[in-house]
C-alpha cells in the first residue's frame, strides 16, 4: 500500500473538487439570481472530464456540449473569468455573450459549449480535419451525453471521422439520462451505446466514468493511439448525474426515483478517488481538508470577482458579429 | 374561463385527440415528463404511449416520420422543445413537408402541425433564443401562426390541426404561464384572420405574439399623452390578413410593426412592402419597424435587454412618428 503517486493524486482531487465546489456555488448564485437562463451541472461526472483532459496535451482540442462548465475548468480556464461568464460580466470569458452553455477559451484550446444536441460533433470532427490536414500531431477530443448519439449529426460525424482517419476521441458521458429520459428509452443499442461508433469501424471502450484513474489509463493508451494516426476513437463513460438536468429540473423528479440517485451517489468519483488515496498514496485527512480550504479559496474569489466585475456596456451588443478588417 | 396560455394549448389538444383517433403527438418529453414546459400535462395518461410517442432528441427523423405518416392518413403534432431545434428538422420542413403536396399535383397532403415556443425567454443564449418566423413564412406550401393570447391559441391551434395542410404553430416560453378569458366550450378560429385588439385613430401597431403584449402596454402609455393607438395582431403570419391592417391604416394613416425577430428580411419588411403596395396613398407618414437587433442574441441580462424590443422603444417610434417626440 501507498505506492501511488501522492502529488499527481493530490492533483487530480483537487480539479475535481474545484469543478464540484464550483458547481455547488454557482447552484447558489443561480438561486440569488446573480446567474440566469439554463444551467446544467456536471456533479458526479467530474472524473469523466479531469482524467481525459490530464492524459492531453496543451495544444490538443477540447469541445463540449451544454454541461460544459467541468471540461472548461479541468482545462485551467480562470475560475474567475469562467464565473464571470455565469454572472454575464464584461470580465467573463465571453464577455458575457455566451453564458453557462457557450463558455469558450481559446488559448486553452476549449473550443466551446454548444447548445443544440448532437450539433458540435460534426464541428469536432473538422477540428480534427484540420490538425490532420496541417500535418499537426494533435488530437480533438469531443464530449457529449449518450442522449447525443442517436442523432443524425453524430452518425454523420461518426462516418466522416472513420473515413478519413481523423484523429478525434468521443467521449460519451453516459449519465443514463437526457433531461426526464433513461437511455433505454433513447437509444436502440442502450445496452452498448459504443456500438453506434462501432458499425462505422470505430474502435471502442467502455470505461467506469466514476473512477479518474480509469479514465486517464484508458484516455493515455487512447490518445497514443489516435495522435499516432490509427483514426478516431469512442469511450463510453459510465456516470451518472446526481442533480436535475437543469437548474429547472429537481434533482430527483418523477421520472427516477431518491433511491436511484442515493445508490449512484455511493459512487461519487470524490469518494472513489479519496479511498484510493488514503489507502495506497499516503494521505490523510489533514490532506483534504487543506484541499477544500484551498478550493474554497478559490471558488470565494471567483465569485467576488464576478460579482465585482462590470457588466458589458449595451454598445458591445453589435461588436464581434462579423470580423472587421 | 380564465386559463393560462399553456392550459389553452393542452385543452386544444386534448378536445381534438378525443375528436379524432388518427391525431397522435410525437415529440421529445412529451409524454411522461408532461412537455419540456409541460403543455401536454396529462396526455400520456388520458391517451397513452401509442398516441403520445417520447422520441429521441432527433428532430430531423421524429420530423420526417411524422411527415410520412401524415402522407398515410395520420394527422401529427409534433411538439418541437423550442423552435430553434426546428433547425435541425429544416430539410424535413422545407424539402418534404412543404413541397410534397405540389410536387405530386395534388395527389398527397401533408396535414401535419409542428408547434412549439419560439423568441427569447430569460437569458437562455444565442442559440436557444431565436425567432424564425420570418424563415418559415419565406416557404410556399406552410402555414405559420404565432398566437399572442390564451384564446386565440386555443381556437387556432384547433384549426392548425384540422387543417389539411403543413401548419407551424409558434407559441412563446414566455407566454406559457400568462393568462386570460377563453370561451367555454367548442370553437375554433379561422387561420388567417387578424383580430384588432385595441382601437385607436391615430396609429396603428402590428405587433404579435410576445411584442403583442409589449404592443398594448405601448398603447397604455401613449394614450395618457393623448395618442389613440390601434393594435393589431395578425395570429396568423401566413396567410397574412392585410384587409384588416389595411382599414385600420386608412384609418390611421400610420403603421409601426414590432417583432421580435432580426430587422433584415423580417417579417415587417414583408408587412411593409404590402401595406405600401395597397395602402400607399393613405400613409401621412413613412411605415416605422421595431425589431430584434441584427445580432445572435447575447447572454447577458444588459445586452439580451438591448437586443430585444421593449415598451419605451414601441413608444419611441409611435411618438417619433407622430412629430412628438
Ligand atoms: C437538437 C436539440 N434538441 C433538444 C434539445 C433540448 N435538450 C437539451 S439537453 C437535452 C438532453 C440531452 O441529454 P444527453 O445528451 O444525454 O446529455 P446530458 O444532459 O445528460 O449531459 C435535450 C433534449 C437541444 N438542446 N437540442
Ligand atoms: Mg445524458
Amino acid at each position: 500500500m501507498g505506492d501511488m503517486d501522492r502529488e499527481d493524486l493530490l492533483s487530480l482531487y483537487r480539479q475535481m473538487l474545484l469543478i464540484r465546489r464550483f458547481e455547488e456555488k454557482s447552484a447558489e448564485m443561480y438561486a440569488l439570481a446573480k446567474i440566469a437562463g439554463f444551467l446544467h451541472l456536471y456533479i458526479g461526472e467530474e472524473a469523466i472530464a479531469v482524467g481525459a483532459i490530464a492524459a492531453l496535451r496543451q495544444d490538443d482540442y477540447v469541445i463540449s456540449a451544454y454541461r460544459d462548465h467541468g471540461h472548461c475548468l479541468a482545462r485551467g480556464s480562470d475560475p474567475g473569468k469562467v464565473m464571470a461568464e455565469l454572472f454575464g460580466k464584461a470580465t467573463g470569458l465571453c464577455q458575457g455573450k455566451g453564458g453557462s452553455m457557450h463558455l469558450v477559451d481559446l488559448p486553452k484550446r476549449f473550443m466551446g459549449g454548444y447548445a443544440i444536441v448532437g450539433g458540435h460533433i460534426p464541428l469536432a470532427t473538422g477540428l480534427a480535419f484540420a490538425s490532420k490536414y496541417q500535418k499537426q500531431d494533435l488530437v480533438t477530443v469531443c464530449f457529449f451525453g449518450e442522449g447525443a448519439v442517436p442523432s443524425g449529426q453524430a452518425h454523420e460525424a461518426f462516418n466522416l471521422a472513420a473515413l478519413w482517419k481523423l484523429p478525434v476521441i468521443f467521449i460519451c458521458e453516459n449519465n443514463r439520462y437526457g433531461m426526464g429520459t433513461p437511455v433505454q428509452r433513447a437509444v436502440a443499442l442502450y445496452e452498448n451505446v459504443a456500438e453506434a461508433a462501432r458499425s462505422y469501424g470505430i474502435a471502442a471502450e467502455r470505461v467506469d466514468g466514476m473512477d479518474v484513474l480509469a479514465v486517464r489509463a484508458l484516455m493515455r493508451n487512447v490518445v497514443d493511439q489516435v495522435r499516432a494516426g490509427q483514426g478516431p476513437y469512442f469511450i463510453e463513460a459510465m456516470t451518472y448525474r446526481f442533480m436535475g438536468h437543469s437548474m429547472a429540473d429537481p434533482s430527483h423528479g418523477h421520472y427516477r426515483t431518491k433511491d436511484e440517485v442515493e445508490e449512484h451517489r455511493k459512487r461519487d468519483p470524490l469518494v472513489v478517488l479519496k479511498e484510493t488515496m488514503l489507502s495506497q498514496a499516503h494521505c490523510s485527512e489533514a490532506d483534504f481538508k487543506e484541499l477544500e480550504r484551498e478550493v474554497g479559496d478559490v471558488v470565494t474569489a471567483a465569485v467576488k470577482f464576478a460579482d465585482e466585475s462590470p457588466f458589458p456596456d449595451p454598445a458591445s451588443l453589435h461588436t464581434d458579429v462579423m470580423v472587421e478588417d | 374561463m380564465l386559463l393560462s396560455y399553456r392550459e389553452a394549448l393542452n385543452q386544444a389538444m386534448r378536445e381534438e385527440m378525443r375528436r379524432d383517433p388518427r391525431i397522435f403527438l410525437i415529440g421529445e418529453e412529451v409524454g411522461y415528463y408532461q412537455g419540456a414546459f409541460k403543455v401536454t400535462k396529462g396526455f400520456v395518461e388520458e391517451f397513452g404511449p401509442q398516441r403520445v410517442v417520447d422520441t429521441p432528441i432527433t428532430e430531423a427523423g421524429f420530423t420526417g416520420l411524422a411527415i410520412g405518416a401524415a402522407m398515410a392518413g395520420l394527422r401529427p403534432i409534433v411538439e418541437l422543445m423550442t423552435m430553434n431545434f426546428g433547425i435541425v428538422a429544416l430539410d424535413q420542413i422545407v424539402n418534404n413537408a412543404a413541397k410534397i403536396r405540389y410536387m405530386s399535383g395534388g395527389q398527397l397532403s401533408v396535414p401535419l402541425v409542428i408547434r412549439g415556443p419560439g423568441s427569447a425567454a430569460h437569458q437562455l443564449g444565442a442559440q436557444h433564443s431565436q425567432s424564425l418566423e420570418a424563415w418559415f413564412c419565406h416557404v410556399p406550401g406552410l402555414k405559420v401562426i404565432a398566437p399572442a393570447t390564451p384564446h386565440d391559441a386555443k381556437g387556432l391551434l384547433k384549426s392548425a390541426i384540422r387543417d389539411h395542410n403543413p401548419v407551424i404553430f409558434i407559441e412563446a416560453q414566455l407566454l406559457y404561464g400568462t393568462k386570460g378569458e377563453v370561451d367555454e366550450g367548442e370553437y375554433t378560429i379561422p387561420i388567417g384572420q387578424a383580430d384588432v385588439k385595441r382601437q385607436g385613430t391615430d396609429v396603428t401597431i402590428v405587433a404579435y405574439s410576445k411584442m403583442l403584449l409589449v404592443a398594448l402596454e405601448a398603447a397604455e402609455q401613449l394614450s395618457r399623452e393623448d395618442l389613440d393607438v390601434e393594435v393589431i395582431d395578425p395570429r396568423t403570419l401566413k396567410p397574412l390578413d392585410l384587409q384588416t391592417i389595411v382599414t385600420s391604416v386608412r384609418k390611421t394613416g400610420r403603421l409601426v410593426i414590432v417583432e421580435e425577430g432580426w430587422r433584415f428580411c423580417g417579417l415587417g419588411a414583408q408587412i411593409a412592402e404590402s401595406i405600401y403596395s395597397a395602402a400607399f396613398d393613405y400613409l401621412d407618414a413613412p411605415i416605422a419597424r421595431v425589431t430584434g437587433e441584427d445580432v445572435p442574441i447575447p447572454y447577458s441580462r444588459p445586452l439580451e435587454d438591448a437586443a430585444i424590443p421593449d415598451v419605451p422603444r414601441v413608444v419611441a417610434a409611435v411618438k417619433s412618428m407622430c412629430g412628438a417626440a
